[in-house]
């Protein structure tokens, strides 16, 4: 009780505001009197409501804010509402913002509530919401990614549980019976003979009377919805075709639009011939924009089309043209000027590796595409008065203001209908697909043109993932781990992204280290340190950022260390961690994997891995067996720690996807630079793991953890390194750059 | 040029050497087929011609030849096809954007092989990619819509 009081109160006001019809429960954010980037357009004092909960005469709407682009937090998040509520799923319509935004606008701004809300209203206060995702995505707190559940968590249930305790009191302020004789279930108050009074009906009522404020949140032990298998809303349009993706988007009037960009990303256009262009069927017109023309034709085909045949005069790349150059720039990185972070520093390194047999090697992560199985496309229409942009984004809110100001309109006039999105990975944090539908948009005047990119522009043009490099240094001492020292070089991935949107970031940037220097290992002399490579190509968050290279530079290390000091790969792990959860993990997939050491016979091997990213402990053990057609992954064991497990069916799927992932990129993905030209054009040099390569994968979730956390990355820093030690276990051949297809064959 | 698609007569007048993907898509709104790569690597657009699989990408539509079948024909919402109740029942789908063609190959390979061994299941569904990785519920979504089909 006690506990939502103070968190309410410390940094929301839970709130309700009548609307057309009906009533809307939230929270209103208050710009403090600290200067905080993310408030800038509120004024000191003035507050915005973020509506969760909707009734009015159309129904129950609850509303899941978070981007949508596979994880299946629109279900996770609407039975967090709904857990509170009393309604049950199939009761509602869920809805990720608002969409008719003028609606929500005027009807919360003009409306009198408990607090006024400024004339933004609801979709600038969501779009802020998620703007703190992206911040927190890239490493600017520590809990980072996978954010979804966490922040959701006690939000939701609370707005949930206002929203239920106000439809009560509008009952009893109705039908005169005491509040505390009240029950509700399924969308309706019952009266105490039994009487129904739907939530719809009380909407109007609710809207009048003060929100209650004190609530208190149901123990875990009387949930319904969560912690229980879950059907999520959209399988059945998913698995019927009939589910509308930003890419499906049509809108009355429309025009299709392909690009050609210099293919060295960044690079400018010196000069572009369109005369055959031109010629081809279906090809209307062809637009110069920054760093390229795009086209505009009565079928995304004849786009394309058209943009092949532009012949264009490149500048050069913005960047080292070769790939040779990027890792010789992360080699020369590792100096006392270039140091950016050493946060782990234990005992004493050097003095313990004076003298001792020092173990060496160096570890590399590639470039990587996010390559979400939907290219990334954006429908923008201009006119005088207002945009309108559909397209599947996670930065709703910089697409609105990157939009207001290519168009010198205002932000409110900038509307941005959020579109269920095709996979993501992290690519949809970046708007320029946006920005380029916008310039054509601009020269189309009136006219919505809809942008898709081709797939060889979506990997040409996609912004990938950090490359790394790992120098690890360590000895042994009686059959144990005595002294890990490792140093990492990348270039910072959150200046790169950050730098895009006109952004910095001052201080350290802890995804160089991440999943390596907070990692829960008790060696005696233990050393993580970060150094900051040059910006390179330009790079993004990709699906658990820095953990996504450095899980493998540090477990692969740790994992030799063991190896040469003749201790067990599993026990020695367990042995050396400190921190509870993350040892019953490690314990967890031992006996999962009925572990008796990494030997299983000729020619098969096991192999452990642990990361703990994101606030989240995974361990994962593979099982390979070295066949004569090449390595085939036999089994994998995944034990995760997330606090509490929201649906047990899409954790389990999240969990899969995500090694499937991680062990996909370590096979045989990479994308490499050919005179500034990225040279993987699509799936067939950049293939990720097929149906016949996906091994069978036993999941375990604990709770063992104090905090609830996502589970959409955490999963895969772990898959690539114990992928490598069952390799190691199989065939002794130690491999320690990845994509592992370079060195070894895999069935 | 005419097609006949989902039972339904069309006429489009378009290049001949527009792929199949192209004209559903674009000219006559039919979104269940999806693009991914364009070049036959990830199965996203498979659609059934006269039954078989075939990947919508690569058929011109002045070659085409034969009756279409795309995801939106299989089943609907109200009526699902065996394999499309199998792929709720396991709620296969993570993004959900390969689906449609994982479906649309599983239906066509059940039709000619209606129990599929594991490596069977591999050998067919290799050529459809899932980049979320949901290939463990493929796998079992298969096998649930070959008994209810057995049994049915
Ligand atoms: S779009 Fe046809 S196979 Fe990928
Ligand atoms: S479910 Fe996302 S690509 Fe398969």
């Amino acid at each position: 009780m006690s506990r939502v009081g103070k968190i309410a109160r410390r940094t929301f006001l839970v709130g309700s505001a009548a609307i057309a019809g009906g009533v809307a429960f939230g929270y209103y954010m208050y710009k403090r009197p600290a200067k905080n980037p993310l408030l800038d357009d509120l004024a000191a004092g003035e507050a915005a409501l973020t509506p969760y909960v909707m009734i009015n005469a159309e129904g129950i709407t609850l509303i899941t804010p978070r981007a949508d682009s596979g994880q299946g937090v629109y279900s996770v998040q609407a039975a967090m509402i709904a857990e509170e509520l009393d309604v049950d799923l199939d009761q509602v319509k869920v809805d990720p913002g608002p969409p008719s935004p003028a609606y929500y606008n005027t009807a919360l701004a003009e409306e009198a509530a408990p607090f006024r809300p400024t004339n933004e209203g609801f979709t600038a206060e969501s779009a802020r919401g998620m703007m703190d995702v992206l911040m927190k995505f890239l490493g600017m707190q520590v809990t980072g990614g996978s954010t979804t559940v966490p922040d959701g968590y006690e939000k939701l249930r609370i707005a949930g549980a206002v929203a239920r305790e106000t439809l009560k009191a509008a009952a009893a302020a109705e039908t005169g019976v005491p509040v505390s004789q009240l029950k509700t279930e399924r969308g309706a108050v019952i009266l105490p003979d039994g009487t129904a009074r739907n939530y719809v009906d009380l909407a109007a009522k609710a809207a009048e009377i003060d929100p209650v404020e004190k609530v208190v949140l149901r123990d875990p032990s009387e949930w319904r919805l969560m912690g229980k298998p879950m059907m999520r809303h959209d399988i059945l349009a998913k698995s019927t075709g009939t589910l509308t993706y930003g890419i499906d988007a049509k809108i009355d009037g429309m025009v299709h639009a392909a690009i050609k960009l210099n293919p060295r990303q960044g690079g400018a256009m010196i000069s572009y011939d369109d005369s055959a262009a031109l010629a081809l069927p279906g090809v209307q017109k062809v637009i110069p924009i920054k760093g390229g023309v795009g086209v505009i034709a009565s079928n995304t085909w004849y786009a394309i089309q058209g943009a092949e045949a532009v012949a264009c005069d490149w500048g050069p790349a913005p960047f080292p043209p070769e790939q040779a150059q990027h890792w010789e720039a992360l080699a020369s990185s590792f100096t006392a000027e270039a140091q950016d972070s050493q946060q782990r520093n234990d005992g004493d390194v050097e003095a313990a590796l004076e003298g001792a047999q020092v173990i060496e090697a160096e570890y590399r992560a590639p470039y990587l595409a996010h390559a979400p199985l939907e290219p990334i496309s954006a429908i923008v229409q201009v006119t005088d008065e207002r945009v309108d942009i559909w397209t599947g984004t996670q930065i709703p809110r910089f697409v609105q203001s990157n939009v207001a100001k290519m168009t010198g309109l205002d932000a409110d006039n900038v509307h941005v209908h959020v579109m269920m999105m095709g996979g993501s990975f992290g690519h949809r944090l970046e708007d320029e697909v946006v920005k380029q539908a916008t310039e054509l948009a601009i020269a189309m005047k009136g006219t919505p043109v809809k942008l898709t990119y081709s797939r060889e522009e979506d990997m040409i043009h996609d912004f990938a993932r950090q490359i790394a490099m790992g120098r690890g240094r360590g000895a042994v001492k009686d059959g144990k781990v005595h002294a890990f020292d490792l140093g990492i070089a990348m270039p910072s991935v959150v200046v790169s992204q950050l730098g895009r949107q006109g952004l910095n970031m001052p201080g350290p940037d802890t995804q160089i280290v991440a999943g390596a220097w907070e990692q829960p290992f008790a060696i005696p002399n233990y050393r993580v340190t970060g150094y900051r490579a040059p910006q390179l190509a330009p790079i993004s968050s990709w699906r658990s950022v820095g953990a996504s290279s450095n899980g493998f530079l540090h477990d692969g290390f740790l994992d030799e260390l063991i190896h040469a000091a003749g201790a067990d790969p599993m026990v020695e792990r367990i042995r050396l961690c400190w921190h509870e959860p993350s040892r019953k993990v490690l314990q967890a997939v031992k006996e999962m994997s009925g572990w008796d050491g990494f030997e299983m016979g000729e020619n098969r091997g096991r192999g452990v891995a642990f990361t703990l990213s994101f606030g989240v402990p995974v361990a994962e053990v593979v099982e390979v067996t070295n066949t004569d057609r090449g390595i085939k992954i036999d089994k994998v064991y995944v034990a995760a720690d997330v606090g509490k497990i929201v649906d047990p069916i899409n954790f389990d799927n999240l969990v899969k996807g995500g090694v499937i992932w991680g062990l996909g990129h370590a096979i045989n993905c990479e994308i490499t630079y050919t005179d500034g030209i990225v040279d993987q054009t699509n799936f067939h040099v950049y293939e990720g793991l097929r149906m016949y390569q996906s091994p069978q994968i036993e999941v375990q979730g604990l709770e063992n953890a104090s905090k609830i956390r996502g589970i959409g990355e955490p999963p895969v820093p772990p898959a690539a390194p114990a992928l490598a030690n069952a390799i190691f276990a199989a065939t002794g051949q130690r491999l320690r750059e990845m994509p592992f297809n370079k060195f070894i064959d895999f069935v | 040029m005419k097609l006949n698609v989902n039972g339904a007569d069309h006429e489009v007048d378009v290049d001949p050497n527009m792929p199949l993907l192209w004209v559903l898509r674009d000219e006559l709104g039919i979104t269940g087929p999806k693009y991914g790569c364009g070049i036959a690597q990830c199965g996203a657009c498979t659609v059934h011609i006269d039954g078989q699989a075939v990947r919508s990408c690569q058929v011109a539509i002045g070659d085409l030849q034969g009756d279409v079948t795309t995801i939106e024909g299989l089943g609907t919402p109200d009526a699902l096809h065996a394999v499309q109740a199998a792929w709720v029942e396991h709620q296969v789908a993570q993004c959900g954007y390969c689906q449609s063609g994982q479906i649309m190959q599983a239906a066509a390979m059940l039709e000619l092989n209606p129990e599929p061994t594991d490596a069977d299941i591999d050998a067919v569904m290799s050529g459809n990619l899932c980049r979320c990785g949901t290939y463990p519920r493929i796998r079992a979504a298969v096998k649930t819509a070959a008994a209810n089909l057995k049994g049915a």
